[in-house]
């Protein structure tokens, strides 16, 4: 889904490139001796120094694989996993992956930094009593917009998917799942409450639309946003923060009807060779220290509590990392609806895309 | 080559391994996505195989159509753009001197050295609405302008209050110029050796003969190099067809082709089956395009023969 995470600035990503890279071109004498573990994750995910730290510290090395999204996450562990130790998908696909039987249930015992995790996080829907999945990072799915291009804050879902305001200047994800969610929740529905009779308000509101919007942007929305193609994009939160640290004009808000609130999860798939090694990685990846240098490093919402006391008021009490108020109580998780919700939702998606 | 049917052994040396690598990597994989046509999802990740024709069946829904004859109209569009500029730009590359000559078909070449993705990004930077191609537009629009301000007619606007810029990305308009731009190497290049073996006398003995060079061109050039032709729009229409990226990226998700649909199937709508009849169903439109052109080819041959 995120395709990119790009991390704060240019600088910083330069910076984190190469400490990927020396991760991974350790010389083969350096090599520690405590085995190794594959970590299968999103792109700019991750500290600068986390993995390095984490080998000097336990002795273990890290193989870092880059994912572009969850689908092709899914795509290719769903032949049998080719040997990943540690996957981060998202909590809908967490759903998926244990329905799938793709995820070995979590020991406990092994993770004693749990603890650091806020309280609020221990029981989530989507994996109840935490068996599966330690959360990793959370957000939003809101609207950035260019503040001097907008005559108020566009904190509606209706300026993007039912306004002529913006004719022309809109971009939403090319997700078809998450845009129909956007039109539900504009039309006062939950965002799982997937009736055929939604379905179909929401495929006819977006087919309406269509002549208006600009871009189903990939995902790069943010820099459509930067380059001035557009004014107003469906995004997640921390592709806008990466893109208002560019831009001072860009403002990013979470409409009032409520967004999508989405979660990251840390996950061993069944099959990988070192579920030892992995359980030590996501214990390492809950300490304060790491989970804050990683926070502080992406800018995601972490769910780490003693992380976030490490960090100042400029990470914590930022409303684009954590919104508050009307639009976050109405934010709802999306919850996995089955394969012929899916396949429902992927024909009336190719109804929008053949219109016009 | 005649050795080859009296040297069994020579034959299988020089065959075998194509054979064995077109098996593997090509035959193999096709008949996996063939059984897999005729599956069912059974679960998130198991396709029982049960021999239905269901995934054909909704090839017939209105979209899927829509989108076929989409893909069918910029497809032909594109490739008649490419015959058109790819034609003449061939017939210069044959006649140019010797020493141009292999210049001239490096540059036509040179656009294959760059990654497909890395030259469809430089077309955005171009086609954007703050692109160079419209910075371009509106240099020769204020131009224009001062233009007619000076010969007293400024008032009048003839031009439009201000330069609008053209939209091309998320267009059908930027969809060809894209697939057009990617495509016609394919087409001069056919093209342009079936020029190189065309034997230039005709040429000559139709202008001795008083023939006028338009002439030439329709009842002499053109008939005999009609093979290469079909030949390049053949090989440039059918990787038109299954586009993906380019009207993924230029077409901004507002131009859908049919390709877009298949890449669904395999991600977000995880309907392999589906996405396999999809496929096979372009391959099908191939195969026949190409039976009709090998058959052109005959006859065309025949004549000659005859």
């Amino acid at each position: 889904m995120r395709k990119s995470r790009l991390p704060i600035s240019r600088r910083n990503l330069l910076q984190g490139a190469a400490a990927v890279g020396l991760t991974l071109n350790l010389p083969k004498g350096a090599r520690a001796e405590g085995g190794q573990v594959n970590f299968y994750n999103w792109d700019t995910y991750i500290g600068e120094t986390t993995l390095d730290d984490f080998t000097g510290a336990t002795g273990i090395d890290v193989q870092y694989d880059l994912f572009a999204d969850n689908d092709e996450l899914f795509a290719k562990m769903r032949n049998g996993n080719p040997g990943y130790d540690l996957i981060v998908p998202t909590n809908d696909y967490v759903e998926r992956m244990i329905q799938a039987d793709m995820l070995v249930p979590l020991d406990h015992s092994k993770i004693p930094n749990m603890k650091n995790l806020d309280p609020g996080f221990a029981n989530p829907a989507h994996d109840p009593g935490r068996k599966y999945t330690m959360p990793y990072m959370w957000g939003t799915i809101g609207i950035g917009y260019r503040k001097s291009a907008v005559s108020k804050t566009p904190d509606s879902w209706a300026d993007l998917l039912t306004s002529d305001e913006y004719a022309g200047r809109i971009a939403t994800l090319s997700e078809a799942q998450t845009v129909m969610q956007m039109a539900m929740k504009l039309m006062g529905k939950s965002l799982n409450d997937w009736t055929d009779e939604n379905i179909a308000a929401a495929e006819a509101m977006i087919i309406a639309q269509k002549s208006r919007i600009t871009a189903f942007a990939p995902d790069n929305g943010q820099d459509l946003l930067l380059a001035g193609e557009v004014d107003l994009a469906m995004e997640w939160n921390g592709d806008i923060l990466q893109a208002m640290d560019e831009d001072d004009d860009i403002g990013y808000v979470v409409p009032k009807e409520g967004g999508l609130l989405w979660e990251d999860d840390l996950c061993i798939p069944a099959g990988g060779p070192n579920p030892e090694g992995a359980h030590a990685l996501i214990n390492y990846i809950l300490g304060a220290e790491a989970g804050a240098a990683i926070a502080d490093f992406i800018y995601y919402a972490t769910p780490n509590t003693a992380a976030r006391a490490l960090l100042g008021p400029e990470y914590n009490e930022n409303p684009a990392i954590f919104p508050s108020g009307e639009a976050m109580a109405n934010s709802e998780v999306s919850i996995f609806p089955g394969q012929d919700v899916i396949a429902k939702i992927d024909a009336a998606w190719t109804r929008v895309k053949a219109a016009g | 080559m005649e050795s080859f049917r009296k040297n069994i052994r020579v034959f299988f040396a020089f065959f075998g391994p194509t054979a064995g690598w077109l098996m593997l990597f090509f035959f193999v994989p096709l008949a996996i996505i063939w059984v897999y046509s005729f599956g069912e999802n059974v679960s998130l990740t198991e396709i029982k195989t049960t021999w239905t024709l269901e995934n054909y069946k909704r090839l017939f829904e209105s979209e899927i159509l829509v989108l076929f004859w989409r893909s069918l109209l910029l497809s032909v569009t594109s490739t008649a753009i490419c015959l058109l500029i790819g034609y003449p730009l061939a017939l210069v590359i044959a006649t140019a001197s010797r020493g141009a000559k292999p210049w001239l078909l490096l540059i036509i070449i040179l656009p294959f050295w760059t990654n497909l993705l890395i030259r469809t990004y430089a077309l955005l930077n171009i086609l954007g609405t703050r692109g160079r191609l419209n910075d371009l537009l509106e240099w020769f629009w204020n131009l224009g302008d001062g233009a007619l301000d000076l010969i007293g007619l400024g008032a009048l606007n003839l031009l439009g209050e201000s330069f609008v810029p053209i939209k091309f990305l998320g267009t059908p308009l930027g969809v060809v110029i894209g697939l057009v731009y990617v495509h016609l190497p394919f087409t001069v290049l056919p093209i342009y050796s079936a020029l190189e073996r065309l034997d230039r006398n005709y040429l000559e003995a139709s202008l001795d003969l008083g023939a006028s060079q338009w002439r030439t061109f329709r009842s002499i050039l053109l008939p005999l190099t009609m093979v290469g032709v079909a030949t390049a729009a053949i090989i440039t229409f059918i990787p038109m067809l299954g586009s993906f990226l380019t009207p993924d990226m230029l077409g901004r998700g507002q131009v859908d082709m049919i390709a877009n649909v298949i890449s669904r199937q395999f991600k977000s709508a995880n309907d392999w089956p589906f996405g396999a009849a999809l496929s096979l169903f372009l391959l099908y439109i191939t195969f026949i395009l190409l039976a009709l052109q090998a058959i052109y080819e005959m006859r065309k041959g025949g004549q000659r023969d005859g």
